[in-house]
């Protein structure tokens, strides 16, 4: 599914990576613990966290992630912001919770890494 | 080419600058996506750890035609059990550590994943240094 189309499912709002939308986005990951997603051996996959922190935008580059959702209402700041751009990461906040960003994105047929 | 950095421990703002660099560079010399990748998660698990866990650190990477060997040394309190600290779950990270979502002990066998070669070096109340080489 399509980013721009994924992140209107979830009532998402675009901070940055407005020329990342078209992309397609097949696999999810959900945590809030960057030791687990520095694990993950697939890239470009969309991150689910509520954890809203440069070192999320630096583990997402280093592990090769390329959108990111920030749920729980999680509001993200200008450095933040200046990071992710600097590094090509889409980075979208919803108001929901982790765990009804994850279902709904599931039912949208996203795959789980395992 | 030799690359230096300092890392300043207890600063998680300028955690991962010195990986951010090393990654550009390794970019740049257009090595295959995957050996970065692994590299730098490891360069960026051993950054976090100077950060997260000593007073101060210097990273160094040396590139050649056929490997980057990194070598990660830090003032800091130095790791008394380095087998147990290898163990996945291990841990000894603050609380403040672990706010910023890290300190579940995975880090080492991360590194020691991503890695070719791995050596630890460490002495209590001195520092660790942590060497690894990955080839290119
Ligand atoms: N540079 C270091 N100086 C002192 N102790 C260290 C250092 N690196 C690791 N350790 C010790 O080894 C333990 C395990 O390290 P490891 O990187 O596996 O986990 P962590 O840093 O605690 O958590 P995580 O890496 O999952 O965020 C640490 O909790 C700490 O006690
Ligand atoms: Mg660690």
């Amino acid at each position: 599914m399509k980013l721009s189309e994924l992140t209107s499912k979830i009532e998402g709002k675009v901070i940055t990576g407005h020329s990342l939308l078209e992309n397609e986005v097949e696999y999810a990951f959900a945590s809030d613990l960057m030791s687990d997603v520095l694990t993950v051996d697939k890239e470009d996959i969309l991150l689910i966290t509520g954890l809203n922190n440069l070192q999320t935008i630096r583990t997402a580059e280093m592990a090769e992630i390329r959108f990111i959702i920030f749920a729980r209402n999680k509001k993200v700041n200008c450095d933040i912001k200046e990071l992710a751009e600097e590094n090509n990461i889409a980075v979208i906040e919803c108001p929901w919770s982790v765990f009804k960003t994850s279902g709904v994105i599931y039912q949208l047929g996203i795959k789980p890494l395992f | 080419m030799h690359l230096k950095y300092k890392i300043q421990g207890g600063n998680f703002s300028k955690a991962g600058f010195a990986s951010s660099e090393v990654k550009k560079i390794l970019r740049q010399l257009s090595i295959e996506p995957k050996t970065i990748k692994r590299l730098v998660v490891a360069l960026y698990e051993g950054e976090v750890n100077i950060v997260a866990h000593a007073y101060n650190g210097l990273i160094t990477v040396d590139i050649d035609t056929e490997k980057v060997t990194v070598t990660l040394k830090d003032n800091g309190p130095g790791i008394p059990d380095i087998d147990k600290a290898m163990e996945q779950g291990y841990s000894t990270a603050s609380a403040a550590v672990r706010e910023m979502g890290f300190g579940a002990g995975m880090g080492l066998p991360n590194m020691k994943k991503n890695t070719d070669e791995m050596t630890i070096k460490s002495v209590v109340n001195e520092g660790t240094e942590v060497i690894f080489i990955n080839y290119i």
